[in-house]
């Protein structure tokens, strides 16, 4: 095990070290955020290139892809955005409006100073002037990252000044289009995007908006090079990724694994039984258990299997929780998530909410897969961002996955109805789905159009 | 020079002007918003997508280059 070898953070004589890689999260995690101090005696002062080409050159050589979902190589972007013209802008994106993923903020909790860091690098290679970490809405987060700001400030370490903005708790808050508005002093809407982000972002400046776990990997790469960031993962995919897993018996936990660790391993599938795997977040894909017992957490081999990594989410549904159930719930959080602007997700993303939870009650009217069918195939690639296509995408994968199901629900039973009092039974209308987490307020399932968009309610 | 219709759909409120305007390239899904083929526009279509353009009153629709 190359673990020790590859550490950045030093042990403390008598900590227990939480499992997986410490590249960015230290071994322990009972207090927040080392100080200025702590984080240099850790890791080293920050080594700032004096010029633009060399990091670029570093990046590229360890091949880091972008965390926070798309996956997106990291230097063809610093380069796009490097080569716009005008003056760039940096955005640390934490807006982590997934609520089933948490690494963002145990990052910013946990070692602020890298990702600040990364974001004073970022800013040098492309030449800004001004950065922003845009960050959940939080006030103790964000209390730690001013007085973090603060002590580097007072330490003469950062060249660009950082502004924090705080993201609204909404899913779609950390869309580059709708960050680059919000940053802007606008409301976290998605726009039509033409031109690109990276040619016309924050206030028409170019900008490079990175997430805040690529941004602590691009310090760590400065310091320690790219053949130690390669040193873990797979050659094609290296390095360390942080993921959120939700085990099936319950617990759930931030970790750090090289990439292409066995997935089986990572959400400890052996050890509770799981049917199948949520891979990628609500707007991912579910997989058969079995299958995804054999992958490795790469995202070619995700991509085989119809998957992506996304940002780390992964969730092993228990044997006995009903997937449709579960499944329907998280469609109506996305529904009430649209930002209803475009015209096909405001339409159809209520109605598969609302036939899709039909279908996760028994004996739903067969009409419903065929409306399903339809109204996927009406709102992919309709809208001016990702919204319909990562809801669709959850949605196919569901019907496919959960297709044993279907026809158990169809006979009036379900794999959630094998409750210890009375037997086999009839469960109720709507079976209690509590596994994947969700805000407390996602809409109740009923007849009809479930979850009309919350339309411009608290998006600033 | 290829041509080809493009949607700014948070701009489209469907009111479906480019539907009966350039029937062989929009049509209207079954809440009334356009679906706009990607397909190029062949010359004998470019006044129609043109008029169709001008015409939209949420100036939603365009006419782009197939690069």
């Amino acid at each position: 095990m190359r673990q020790t070898a590859t550490m950045a953070w030093p042990m403390q004589a008598g900590a227990t070290a939480s499992p997986g890689l410490h590249r960015l999260l230290p071994p322990s995690r009972r207090q927040p955020g080392a100080d200025l101090a702590g984080h240099v005696r850790a890791h080293g002062p920050l080594p700032y290139y004096g010029a633009a080409g060399g990091l670029i050159a570093e990046i590229r050589s360890a091949r880091l892809t972008g965390r926070g979902g798309a996956g997106f190589p990291v230097a063809v972007k610093m380069t796009a955005v490097a080569d716009s013209r005008g003056r760039a802008v940096v955005v640390g994106n934490g807006a982590e409006g997934e609520p089933a993923s948490r690494k963002d903020k145990q990052l910013l909790w946990l070692s602020p100073h890298l990702v600040l860091d990364g974001l004073q690098l970022a800013a040098e290679t492309v030449g800004a002037r001004r950065a922003y970490l845009y960050v959940h809405r939080d006030d103790r987060l964000h209390r730690l990252l001013a007085d973090a700001l603060a002590e580097r400030s007072a330490a003469g370490c950062d060249r660009v000044a950082v502004e924090l903005v705080a993201a609204p708790p909404r899913f779609l808050a950390g869309e580059e289009s709708a960050l680059a508005n919000r940053v802007a002093g606008g409301l976290a809407l998605p726009t039509f995007k033409q031109p690109r982000i990276f040619e016309r972002g924050v206030g028409g400046a170019p900008t490079l908006v990175q997430n805040v776990e690529t941004l602590a990997h691009v310090a760590l790469i400065a310091r320690r090079g790219a053949a130690w960031f390669r040193e873990v993962g797979t050659a094609a995919e290296p390095g360390s990724m942080l993921v959120t897993c939700h085990h099936a018996g319950g617990a759930s936990r931030v970790s750090e694994v090289p990439i292409g660790a066995p997935l089986a391993d990572v959400l400890g599938l052996g050890r509770e039984p799981a049917q199948a795997v949520l891979t990628g977040g609500y707007h991912g894909t579910w997989i058969p258990a079995a299958q995804a017992a054999l992958l490795p957490l790469t995202n070619s081999a995700l991509r085989q299997a119809g998957a992506t990594l996304g940002a780390g989410v992964l969730a092993a549904l228990p044997s006995q929780s009903c997937g449709l159930a579960e499944t329907a719930r998280v469609l109506r959080y996305l529904a009430a998530e649209s930002a209803g602007q475009c015209g096909p997700c405001l339409s159809g993303l209520p109605r598969i909410a609302g036939a899709f939870t039909q279908l996760s009650q028994l004996e739903p009217d067969r009409r419903c897969l065929a409306d399903l069918e339809r109204w996927a195939g009406l709102v992919a690639g309709r809208g001016a961002c990702h919204h319909p296509d990562g809801t669709v995408r959850l949605v196919r994968s569901a019907l496919g996955v959960f297709s044993g199901e279907i026809e158990r629900h169809l006979r009036g039973r379900c794999t959630a109805d094998r409750a210890p009092a009375g037997g086999p039974g009839r469960v109720p209308a709507t079976a209690p789905a509590s596994f994947l987490p969700l805000p407390a307020d996602v809409p109740a399932g009923g007849a009809g159009p479930a979850g009309s968009p919350r339309s411009r309610r608290d998006w600033r | 020079m290829d041509v080809r219709m493009r949607i700014n759909p948070i701009a489209c409120v469907g009111h479906g002007l480019c539907a009966e305007l350039l029937p062989e390239r929009v049509t209207l899904d079954e809440w009334g918003y356009p679906v706009v083929s990607a397909e190029p526009v062949p010359p004998r279509l470019e006044a129609h997508a043109r008029r169709a353009v001008t015409d939209c009153p949420a100036l939603a629709l365009k006419l782009e280059r197939i690069r």
